[in-house]
């Protein structure tokens, strides 16, 4: 009776009795919810573009991270060594298309699942290789002071990091709508053989989103690392992107937004005002669970194109 | 194969597929095809179901690679062609099965077709200065001609796989002209179009070839729009060629009545 209560009652009373609380946590989980947001849509971009479901995403948040973080701490200025990590990113994408995609091409997708696992553990190693296992500290001089609007405190590098993570996403919107490659992306996203036939070449395009997908992975990284340090279960934590890929389909951009958001302010929710009643950790099974719920009802997602069996 | 045109719209020789076997593990889809096409006709190629039609065109812009024998195009030999070579020597194309990008608006779907047309860099593009925004304009402009002229400015923006099929069927055509090709592929243009749609189409195809001059490529199984619209047919039976000549040369030819009619071979 009393765990019914603590379940069903008493978090309720609480989120009444301090609505300030429940906002600041509210506001909090959806900051984290952008970090996973933006591992989500590195996730999208690639599945969209080439089928590819790659499992390598979150390494990339790791190995950018490192990179970033290791060129600064050998001494080169911020802006250079932010600079020399986009190069790195984009040479790694004419790697990964160079080395493994174009000798994959038209392979089952498992196959490519399973190149990219290698990719993800070939990515670690050479992280660690090149500038060791150890945790280091992330400072690009974000603001660390707080805001108060009304009763609730704001951080203002979470701010920070909603608005690049905001402008990120309407900038890649804009080149996908807009542009001569942002088009040609979405064509081969929607049919290979089309975009060939209309001389689009899927080699280059493969590069260009793999590329956009470092780039994205960069800035989680940046934003991550700053927040929590770079340390190498930042690959594991960027898994969390998989519920929010299944929340909000594993093709849809907004999808991918939103997806985030909810995962992020749901556990941190559901940690806070249930976590008592469960002995808490709540927040590592939250997502999982709910993704879990979302396949019964909803397999294609928030945002996922419908799914159609024809018999 | 030489018999003289004396059809002024129609000049020299712009392609040929010379002596091509195609065949898929141990299954020969095509044996030993040669046939040309010249510059400003209409072609076609027909034969029954699984005559290795589709696989001829396949063969012409570069998704298969036949084992034996080449394709010349344009005086040059191509051994062999490749998709992306087809698309930027002026070979388009489009699908028996409706190949759009569904998720994209009309206007998008056609604006690919320009893709090889328009140059600007990268940066120039993700900045949107310079010759992205100009060329944007540009090529919308032509976009828009090709829009007034198959008559669907009503369904600009509406996103492709939401338009009912004949429409469907428009718009790949239709981005297929944005390329300018010099040789247009029609893989069954007409297949599930009712009587007024076929006779639309139709118009289009004989309005593309004689407005634009430019040369076609046609699949087609209604042998009453094969034999109005073409100047000359091949006639493909289980991969072998089976005639060869003006659609009443070949609706007179035994063989051909005989493999579409089921007589034993």
């Amino acid at each position: 009776m009393e765990f019914l209560y603590s379940i069903f009652v008493t978090p309720f009373v609480e989120m009444w009795t301090a609505p300030e609380f429940l906002a600041e946590v509210v506001l909090g989980g959806l900051m984290s919810g952008i970090m996973y947001s933006l591992v989500a849509l590195g996730f999208v971009l690639i599945f969209k573009a080439s089928g590819v479901f790659n499992f390598a995403q979150g390494v990339m948040v790791l190995f950018a991270a490192l990179n970033f973080v290791g060129l600064i701490d050998a001494g080169l200025p911020i802006v250079v060594a932010l600079i020399a990590t986009i190069l790195i990113m984009v040479a790694l994408a004419f790697a990964i298309e160079r080395v493994v995609l174009r000798n994959l091409v038209n392979q089952e997708h498992i196959i490519l699942f399973m190149a990219t696992i290698g990719i993800a553990y070939f990515l670690e190693g050479l992280g660690e290789m090149i500038w060791g296992g150890d945790v280091r500290p992330l400072n690009i001089g974000l603001p660390d002071d707080v805001w108060f609007v009304g009763d609730i405190l704001i951080q203002q590098s979470e701010v920070f990091a909603a608005a690049v993570a905001g402008s990120l996403v309407i900038a890649l919107s804009l080149f996908f709508q807009y542009t001569r490659t942002g088009r040609a992306l979405r064509a081969v996203a929607d049919d290979h053989q089309a975009a060939l036939s209309v001389g689009i070449p899927l080699n280059h395009i493969w590069i260009v989103v793999w590329a956009v997908a470092g780039l994205v992975a960069l800035v989680a990284g940046i934003m991550w690392g700053s927040k929590f340090w770079v340390q190498f279960s930042l690959s594991t934590i960027a898994l969390k992107a998989l519920p929010v890929l299944i929340l909000g389909g594993f093709t849809s951009i907004p999808g991918a937004i939103i997806g985030g958001l909810i995962i992020g302010a749901g556990e941190k929710v559901a940690e806070v005002f249930w976590g008592a009643a469960y002995g808490g950790a709540i927040e590592e099974w939250f997502a999982y669970v709910l993704a879990l719920i979302f396949l019964f009802f909803r397999p294609q997602g928030l945002f996922g194109e419908k799914i159609i069996e024809r018999v | 194969m030489t018999e003289t045109n004396t059809n002024s719209r129609i000049g020299e020789e712009l392609l040929s597929v010379n002596n091509i076997d195609l065949s898929f593990g141990g299954v020969k889809a095509l044996t030993d095809i040669s046939f040309n096409i010249n510059k400003g006709e209409i072609r076609s190629i027909i034969g029954p179901n699984g005559a290795g039609k589709s696989s001829m065109l396949n063969v012409i812009n570069g998704f298969y690679q036949p084992q034996v024998g080449h394709v010349r195009f344009k005086g040059k030999d191509y051994t062999p062609m490749r998709p992306a070579l087809a698309a930027k020597s002026g070979i388009a194309r489009t699908f028996q099965n409706i190949a759009l990008f569904k998720g994209m608006s009309t206007l998008d779907n056609i604006m690919t077709g320009r893709y090889l047309k328009m140059h600007s860099s990268f940066i120039e593009q993700a900045l949107y200065i310079g010759r992205a925004k100009r060329e944007e304009l540009e090529h919308r402009e032509k976009v828009e001609e090709i829009i007034d002229f198959l008559e669907i400015e009503a369904i600009r923006k509406t996103p492709v796989g939401r338009l009912p099929y004949g429409l469907q069927k428009r718009v790949e055509l239709a981005r297929a002209l944005a390329m300018e090709p010099e040789l247009l592929l029609l893989d069954e243009p007409m297949a599930g179009m009712n009587l007024e749609e076929k006779e639309d189409m139709s118009r289009y195809i004989i309005d593309v070839n004689e407005q634009f001059g430019t040369t076609i490529a046609l699949i087609e199984h209604d042998m009453g729009v094969v034999m109005d619209l073409s100047d000359r047919v091949v006639v493909l039976d289980y991969g072998r060629k089976l005639a060869d000549g003006s659609p009443d040369e070949v609706s007179s030819n035994q063989d051909v009545i005989d493999a579409y009619l089921g007589v034993s071979h």
